[in-house]
């Protein structure tokens, strides 16, 4: 037995006792669910998450990668959906479901949704406590599912795993009475944890109507391991 | 074998009057690619003729009714004269809308005038007022035959008198033939006014010159075109029905009761390789003779059994609701499942492996049981000028109607509608909003679409406080229901506030003052 592949073996071994305790962490493997392009390197949804978001366009940039891989998505709790954008980004409409005012009881239809839906999107209606999150997200991974939480106010949804914020809104196109919105610069900030936060520039929309990262800003690296 | 010939005159304009319940003696035509095909007596009367412009036969008759022509609705309204004819004779020959043949019934009604007269009696109670009987010893004779008769009466040619009948009638006859128009100018050209001056030629010589056609017509005439008629035979009856004995009056029990009856509904369709995709429903209350509620469901697929058991529970809890002043009032007695629209059942056979979505139709279904079934909906897009007006939010488990084109799908676009990106939110009501110019002067836009005064500070929702416009884009004016008394005019505005956000703001006149309304955010 030589040091070198002593060291291999010890640091095989701590992957292999991290993944374990990944897997330990949440009883399945977390499985990795398509995400937009445009969001890569910023988050990376798993099946089983809870994901925050305070604006309405990066609810539907979220739902768009599932829907293009054939999964179906809900919407709960959101009275001004717009379809139209939503199809820009790449929504199946076919195979979206809204449920725009269910009330109080938007806690059972989000739970019926989550065995139905790969993305439940929901606006719950004020703050959630910890224990409903919590079934919710036991749910959430049983069927193996995403739940991305369009929140009112910053903080509603308790435990998330990233929590996206859309910063510093630019809209370019628009003058003094002459031209038309065209094209949207926003940073986006993901929050994980108690980490430092992760900031990425994007055009969404850019003049061509596609969502993509800003050229010349270098994606954040090691996003994947941090999952 | 003797034939008799059933023909309603005017039969597309007869139908599309019934279509719309009007009587047949107001004016009306039927037009094709804007050339009359059909019209009534009462248009004739006045001038109009087959074959005639539309701005000529409007210009002839200014109160004439005009209808496009709708082939299947022809047919649809000639099903139940063809059921009433079925229903003394059977074996009907259904030759087009408006004109059946079948094997005249000799003795039965005591000769062929009395079966005749009974026949039009029948039609006449089924609203058919113009409705004429010829009969002959074949079709062809028995169709002119019938063209010769007047209004609920009939015109024999004896038997053996066909050949001496058909060489009196003039050559126009056979106009209705397919190239019979061609056919008729030139024979009239080449001198012969009669269509006994045709028979007389030699058949050879006619069938080269005149086509097949022609040909028949000749060899009818010259007392050989007897045919077989070829019959129908009756449609299957689709529509079920249950009655209760006693009546029920929970819509659960008759939701459970009816259970069978729609799989005997599901099971006579399948047997005809044939599955249902729009269905009416009918429930009839205790002691009324028509049914009280009645619905039309349409089915993104097609309907089921327990679809079918659904979509009543559905439409009896509606009623129920408003139980006493809806329009089930009593228990009810009997409900219909009538199919409206089928297609083969290969159309919408299941794939060999996956493709069927029962689990997310099973856990909608609950959703729709906690909420009700409107509370669950799905999004279409369509064509409109507002991004309230271009999207549609349709209940799930009904297929959309009605929706607007699109732009760039066969449509032109729309104006006054904004360029892209869509707005990702779309309020379902618009908020009261506030919009200034320098020194709190009103925003307004005048009536050549120009703003009064440039928007300087905003405010989009009432609650809200207000900041600087930092850019602005519009206005997009449109003017809605000009053509109304009290038009209205709509500008919309993209409004950029210096925190970044946009905003779709609409401004609309009301009288000498304007409102706003924040319709969509840019979110």
């Amino acid at each position: 037995m030589g040091t070198s592949t002593g060291t291999g073996s010890t640091a095989e071994t701590i992957a292999q006792l991290r993944n374990r305790m990944a897997r330990m962490h949440d009883g399945v493997p977390r499985l990795a669910l398509e995400t937009h392009p445009a969001l890569a390197g910023l988050v990376q949804l798993r099946a089983g998450g809870s994901y925050a978001v305070d604006s309405a366009s990066l609810a539907l940039a979220l739902m768009a990668g599932p829907s293009r891989a054939g999964g179906w998505c809900a919407v709960v709790g959101v009275g001004d959906f717009g379809a139209e954008a939503a199809y820009a980004l790449g929504v199946d409409l076919g195979r979206t479901v809204l449920v725009p005012d269910p009330g109080d009881q938007w806690l059972e239809v989000t739970a019926a949704l989550v065995d139905v839906a790969t993305v439940v999107v929901v606006s719950p209606p004020g703050r959630v406590t910890e224990q409903v999150a919590d079934r919710l997200a036991a749910r959430l991974r049983k069927r193996s599912a995403v739940l991305v939480a369009q929140e009112r106010t910053p903080g509603d949804w308790p435990r998330c795993e990233v929590r996206l914020t859309s910063r510093e809104p630019a809209w370019s196109g628009a003058g003094a009475g002459h031209g038309h919105l065209r094209a949207r610069r926003l940073v986006v900030e993901a929050q994980r944890g108690t980490a430092p936060p992760r900031r990425g520039a994007l055009w969404f929309p850019a003049e061509d109507q596609t969502c993509r990262r800003l050229e010349g800003v270098a994606p954040v690296a090691g996003v994947e391991v941090a999952s | 074998m003797r034939v008799m010939v059933v023909w309603c005159p005017d039969w597309p304009v007869v139908a599309a009057l019934a279509d719309e319940g009007l009587p047949t003696r107001l004016p009306a035509a039927v037009f094709r690619a804007n050339i009359v095909q059909a019209c009534n007596a009462a248009a004739r009367a006045v001038g109009v003729r087959r074959g005639m412009r539309r701005r000529d036969a409007q210009g002839r008759c200014p109160e004439l009714r005009v209808y496009a022509a709708v082939p299947d609705r022809d047919a649809r309204a000639f099903e139940p004269v063809l059921a009433a004819v079925e229903e003394l004779r059977p074996g009907v020959a259904p030759l087009r809308p408006g004109l059946v043949a079948l094997r005249a019934p000799g003795r039965f009604y005591g000769g062929e005038p009395a079966a005749a007269a009974l026949l039009a009696e029948r039609l006449v109670r089924l609203g058919v007022w113009d409705c004429r009987v010829g009969i002959a010893d074949e079709l062809f004779t028995a169709e002119q035959a019938a063209r010769r008769a007047a209004p609920q009466d009939c015109f024999v040619v004896e038997p053996g008198q066909s050949v001496p009948f058909l060489r009196e009638l003039p050559v126009e006859v056979i106009e209705d033939l397919p190239d019979g128009r061609d056919a008729v100018s030139l024979l009239k050209r080449l001198g012969l006014r009669t269509l006994g001056q045709l028979g007389d030629l030699a058949a050879a010589d006619v069938r080269d010159r005149f086509g097949s056609q022609v040909a028949w017509v000749h060899r009818v005439v010259g007392g050989g075109g007897a045919e077989l008629l070829a019959t129908r035979t009756p449609p299957p009856e689709l529509t079920c029905h249950v009655d209760f004995e006693p009546p029920l009056d929970s819509a659960e029990t008759i939701s459970f009761s009816v259970r069978r009856t729609a799989d005997r509904f599901v099971a006579g369709l399948a047997g005809q390789h044939l599955v249902c995709t729009e269905v009416r429903i009918e429930a009839r209350c205790e002691g009324e003779s028509e049914p009280s509620c009645s619905r039309v469901w349409l089915h993104p697929r097609w309907f089921g059994a327990a679809d079918l058991v659904d979509r009543l529970h559905w439409q009896l809890q509606a009623v129920t609701t408003v139980r006493r002043s809806g329009p089930v009032r009593a228990p009810v007695d009997r409900v219909v499942f009538e199919p409206v629209s089928v297609v083969p059942d290969a159309v919408h056979a299941d794939g060999l492996w996956g493709g069927t979505e029962e689990r997310v139709e099973r856990g909608i279904a609950r959703v729709q049981g906690m909420l009700g079934h409107e509370a669950v909906v799905r999004p279409v897009l369509q064509g409109g000028r507002s991004p309230a007006a271009r999207q549609a939010f349709v209940a799930w488990g009904e297929r959309p109607s009605g929706l607007r084109p699109r732009d760039g799908q066969g449509a032109p676009p729309w104006p006054g509608s904004i360029p892209p990106p869509a707005p990702s939110r779309v309020l379902a009501t618009p908020w009261s909003a506030d919009v200034t110019g320098a020194a709190g002067r009103p925003v307004d836009v005048d009536e050549r679409g120009s703003v009064t005064c440039a928007p300087e500070r905003f405010r989009p929702d009432p609650s809200g406080g207000w900041q600087p416009v930092a850019a602005w884009a519009g206005p997009w004016p449109v003017e809605e229901l000009w053509w109304e008394g009290d038009p209205r005019r709509v500008a919309r505005f993209q409004v950029v506030g210096v925190d970044g956000r946009a905003w779709l703001m609409t401004w609309e006149s009301t009288g000498d003052a304007g409102v706003w309304w924040t319709e969509a955010a840019y979110d």
